[in-house]
């Protein structure tokens, strides 16, 4: 593939791509994320190929990262209808190629209530996908990750066009701003204002960051972006550099993945032989590199200046806050970094404007967001909903309910810096603020249910405990104060509570929370606030009760 | 900004000038208000561990408490030292880190001032504090990294390397007089018995003067636990 | 692996302090584990000093300073797969092997590792050998999966 000149060649090479495609040609979408993957869907996607390879070219085959409905893994898509067929066996395939032949629809392998019976076959009809609004992973099952043509044939990097042809860096930072995009990674803040500190900068070497280490339990869905569809984040973080000034990026991510990791560097490779990345990009002048880094397995890396010293090959001590990374970050030059799924939202806000955005969401929190729904729930997997959609429509409509019959008893946000709400808050909206004030900030949108038999206590010391081994140890508050709330909370749930210990906690929570150098010390005791607000009575009962509690 | 630009801000209700770039620690201290430390050297870079110089900072009309050793001074903000919400911190950082060493003299001294109460946490083993200061006064001092951190999160801890302390130690002894608890001595005596026991190199004596004594703290048995 | 591949790392790295982790991490890679004397090669061809050398490698979970068995068996400890009864797969490896979180065996047959989400929440509880993810696992089951490795 020569490289692509100029806006004018890109588009041409689109058409072409577009022209060479039949849009009645039969196309089976194989999921191989990494829950499918799991179960071994790689098996199902070799059989389509093998199957399909003795038609010749009638049906094309096509493996793709998450479609969004982990829980029925392995997950086949057939274009054209989106006919969702669900945990398929190897044995299956000859089945759905014979019936996809003639047109027909295999129905042992579709959607059935689980109460009514009642059959859904096209993805719009499943209850999983029906109350969704899947702007950011809706590409996912259309997309083969190693192939950038794919995303070209779904209209990518045509906000890249746009912006590097007809907006000056200005105007795309101000559509970022207008847009009010908030970042997804935890903090909820503006992204526009941050990517303009870093525009304003002094410094002229500045450097743009994709955070996608996700280290946070249970949380899933920036793997599920960043593995099927790479080039996504890609173009919204081109995007941002040029809106920045930055001629250098990073994509920091997790070494655990080999998928993802295979993924993201070919969409490297490809970006670069195509002209997207590197000299003269697409014939504007404008010159953009990215490398790509991993973690090593630890959760603390996440946090904004820890990933930089990480980057730079120190150990990811996190620094004072106020010194800022957006002016003094990698190499103490100006750094921007955003969540995975904040780059994502760039293109989408670029290609449709700032009005489009701010139409969907709630009044202070804008466009769509990702959740990875767990837990105790029949339904998991990888959601995405308009900000301010209420939280029982995740939980029922979309998550089916609690597992096994069971009544709800919690529903968790933000894993182990988030936070625990009764059953009874169920119709409040997914908004930061709001869930912010009830005590569960959303934080990557990580969202478990819990069932009437969890034991909280026994929650807040798993959390405590995860931080407590991921944490970097270095400011006292954090490493002896975790770590002490961690010894109450075990004697606690093994019944041997004493009294005072309450006091204790509620007083290590507050040092712990004003003192700690990083965020992860600083709100590592706000799920044990949530569960002090809503079930204090179940701690009570556990110390004086004794053993004999519960 | 020049190196020599003034600064004035307000510590503890007098007005102190100070040179940009300096930390509120060393404003402080050059007014002769004092702040507790633990993890801060003059000779070694700010670290910022031990949080128990953290004072109250008022700016702009918001109050931010922030750790005074790595704090910059800034035109016109008003630092306390001393506060209802200091003393709780400082009293629960010491209770915290008297569960590893009750029985070190700077911490008995700030929990008389503190009022902590030394048996309120679960007692540790390890009476090392985790302030650095041998790791950082080894590399950035003495420049012979003869002992460092190791591990993450709780598990943190010093960790003498037998093959460089084998060489160096013995002959200096330096982080042994500057560590809080007495700990970094008997890390080193223990990584010596069980990794080059009789090996250690002695410093060479000269025939001038003998051997000037160092200062050594006796090691001091952990309590037992409560 | 061979001496040489390691040399060939570090050579590649050589004089690049700020390549530490880079180095450590194609390592470990190659090779498993983190053998004592290659951190000392490492920490004189990156003229990094050896504490610090020790200090990332300790820090992090991804390095290991012991040799690992032929095979690593790990089950997810994340939030969904707790909630969803990991510690009763634990449990059953651990009876199964005899070993606990972090050890290998006598023969180099497991090493035996709990660890973090790794994003197949969905299908928890989860146990995964070799980097196979095996969902939905229950500890009847684990007997049979383990059996395929020697
Ligand atoms: C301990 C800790 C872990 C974090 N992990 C992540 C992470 O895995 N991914 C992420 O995007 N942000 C993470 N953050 C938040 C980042 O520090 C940072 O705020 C975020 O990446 C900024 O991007 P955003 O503004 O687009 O949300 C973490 C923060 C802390 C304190
Ligand atoms: S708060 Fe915890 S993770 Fe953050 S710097 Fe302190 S010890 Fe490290
Ligand atoms: S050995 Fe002493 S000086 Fe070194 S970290 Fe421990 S308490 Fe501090
Ligand atoms: S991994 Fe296949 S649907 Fe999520
Ligand atoms: S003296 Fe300031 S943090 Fe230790
Ligand atoms: S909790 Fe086990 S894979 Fe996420």
């Amino acid at each position: 593939m020569p490289k692509l000149q100029s806006a004018a060649e890109l588009e041409k090479y689109r058409a072409e791509i577009l022209a060479r495609r039949d849009p009645a040609k039969p196309c089976i979408a194989v999921c191989v994320g990494a829950a499918c993957d799991g179960m071994d869907s790689a098996a199902v996607a070799a059989a389509f190929v093998a199957e399909g390879g003795k038609l010749g070219d009638k049906i094309e085959v096509r493996t793709t990262g998450c479609h969004g409905y982990c829980e029925k893994g392995p997950n086949v898509v057939v274009t054209p209808g989106d006919i969702c067929y669900f945990e398929v066996q190897p044995t299956d395939v000859p089945e759905i190629i014979a019936a996809t032949l003639k047109g027909e629809v295999v129905e042992r392998l579709v959607y059935k209530d689980p109460n009514t019976g009642a059959k859904a076959v096209h993805m719009n009809e499943v209850p999983f996908y029906k109350h969704q609004t899947r702007l950011l992973i809706g590409d996912n099952p259309k997309i083969d990750p190693m192939r950038i043509d794919d995303y070209l044939a779904v209209g990518g990097y045509a906000a890249l066009v746009k912006a590097l042809t007809e907006m000056t860096p200005e105007q795309v930072l101000d559509e970022v701003k207008k847009a009010n995009l908030r970042g997804r990674g935890g903090g909820g803040f503006p992204a526009g204002s941050k990517w303009e500190t870093t525009r304003n900068a002094p410094e002229k070497t500045k450097y743009v960051i994709v955070n996608g280490h996700e280290g946070e339990s249970a949380a899933f869905m920036d793997r599920a972006m960043l593995t099927g569809n790479p080039h996504k984040i890609l173009e919204g973080l081109i995007i941002g550099a040029y809106a920045i000034g930055a001629q250098k990026g990073f994509m920091y991510t997790r070494h655990d993945m080999p998928l993802l990791e295979k993924h993201v560097r070919n969409a490297l490779a490809q970006a670069k032989e195509y002209g997207l990345l590197g000299q003269n990009i697409l014939g504007s002048g404008f010159d953009f590199e990215c490398e790509l880094h991993f973690d090593v397995g630890i959760f603390v890396s996440g946090e904004s200046s820890a990933l930089m010293r990480s980057i730079e090959g120190n150990a990811p001590e996190p620094r004072p806050k106020y010194i800022r990374t957006s002016v003094n970050g990698i190499w103490d030059k100006p750094s921007n970094l955003n969540n995975v799924e904040t780059w994502a939202n760039v293109p989408q806000i670029i290609s449709k404007g700032a009005e489009w955005f701010t139409s969907i969401g709630s009044e202070k929190s804008k466009g769509t967001k990702l959740i990875s729904l767990s837990g105790n729930v029949v339904n998991s997997g990888v959601v995405e909903v308009p900000m301010g959609t209420p939280l029982r429509t995740l939980v029922f409509d979309i998550g089916g309910g609690v597992r096994d019959g069971k009544i709800l008893k919690a529903i968790h946000f933000g894993g182990a810096m988030g936070g625990s709400i009764p059953a009874d808050l169920i119709d409040s909206p997914l908004d930061f603020d709001g869930m912010s004030k009830l005590g569960a900030p959303i934080g990557a949108g990580g969202l478990l249910l819990m069932d009437e038999d969890t034991d909280m206590v026994e929650v807040a010391r798993y959390l405590m405990d995860f931080l407590v081994n991921e944490s970097c140890g270095k400011c006292v508050p954090c490493r002896e104060g975790m770590q002490q709330m961690l010894h109450l909370l075990t004697n606690i749930t093994r019944g041997e509570g004493k009294p005072g210990d309450l006091e204790r906690l509620e007083d290590l929570i507050e040092v712990t929370g004003v003192a700690s150098l990083c965020a992860l010390g600083k709100t590592s005791g706000d799920p044990l606030k949530s569960m002090f607000r809503y079930f204090k009575p179940e701690y009570e009962s556990r110390i004086s009760g004794g053993s004999a509690g519960k | 900004m020049s190196e020599m630009t003034e600064i004035v801000l307000t510590i503890d209700g007098q007005e102190i000038k100070a040179t940009a770039g300096m930390t509120v620690l060393q404003a402080a201290q050059k007014a002769g208000i004092y702040i507790p430390t633990l993890c801060h050297h003059e000779k070694l870079e700010a670290f910022g561990g031990c949080r128990l110089c953290m004072v109250e900072v008022e700016a702009r009309g918001w109050t931010s408490y922030v750790v005074s050793c790595v704090y910059p001074v800034a035109k016109d903000i008003v630092v306390r030292t001393r506060s209802a919400k200091v003393d709780k911190i400082r009293k629960v950082l010491v209770e915290e880190l008297m569960a590893h060493a009750p029985d070190a003299p700077e911490l008995i001294r700030l929990a008389e001032e503190y009022g902590a109460d030394r048996n309120r946490f679960e007692r540790d083993a390890s009476f090392c504090i985790v302030c650095g200061l041998c790791v950082r006064y080894c590399n950035e001092v003495k420049q012979k990294n003869a002992v460092g951190f190791i591990d993450n999160g709780a598990r943190r801890e010093i960790s003498f390397i037998p093959e460089v302390a084998k060489d160096e130690c013995w002959d200096c002894q330096e982080c042994f007089t500057i560590c809080p608890t007495s700990y970094a001595q008997a890390a080193y005596l223990l990584t010596e018995a069980l990794a080059f026991p009789g090996q250690r190199k002695v410093p060479i004596k000269t025939t001038q003067a003998p051997e000037p004594t160092r200062r050594v703290i006796p090691i001091m048995p952990v309590a037992a636990t409560t | 692996m061979s001496e040489q591949t390691i040399d060939g790392i570090i050579e590649k790295y050589r004089g690049q302090p700020n390549s530490l982790i880079h180095a450590l991490v194609e390592i470990q890679h190659e090779n498993h584990w983190l053998p004592r004397d290659v951190m000392h090669k490492v920490a004189a061809a990156l003229q990094v000093p050896f504490a610090q050398v020790m200090q990332i490698a300790s820090f992090y979970k991804a390095f290991s300073l012991t040799p690992k068995g032929r095979h690593e068996v790990h089950v997810c400890t994340g939030m969904t797969c707790h909630l969803r009864g990991a510690a009763k797969l634990r449990a059953k490896v651990e009876e199964l092997t005899g070993l606990k979180d972090g050890e290998t065996d006598a023969d180099s047959r497991f090493t035996y590792e709990t660890g973090a989400c790794l994003g197949s929440c969905s299908i928890g509880p989860e146990l995964i050998v070799d980097g196979k993810h095996y969902g939905r696992m229950t500890p009847e089951k684990i007997e049979d999966v383990l059996k395929q490795y020697e």
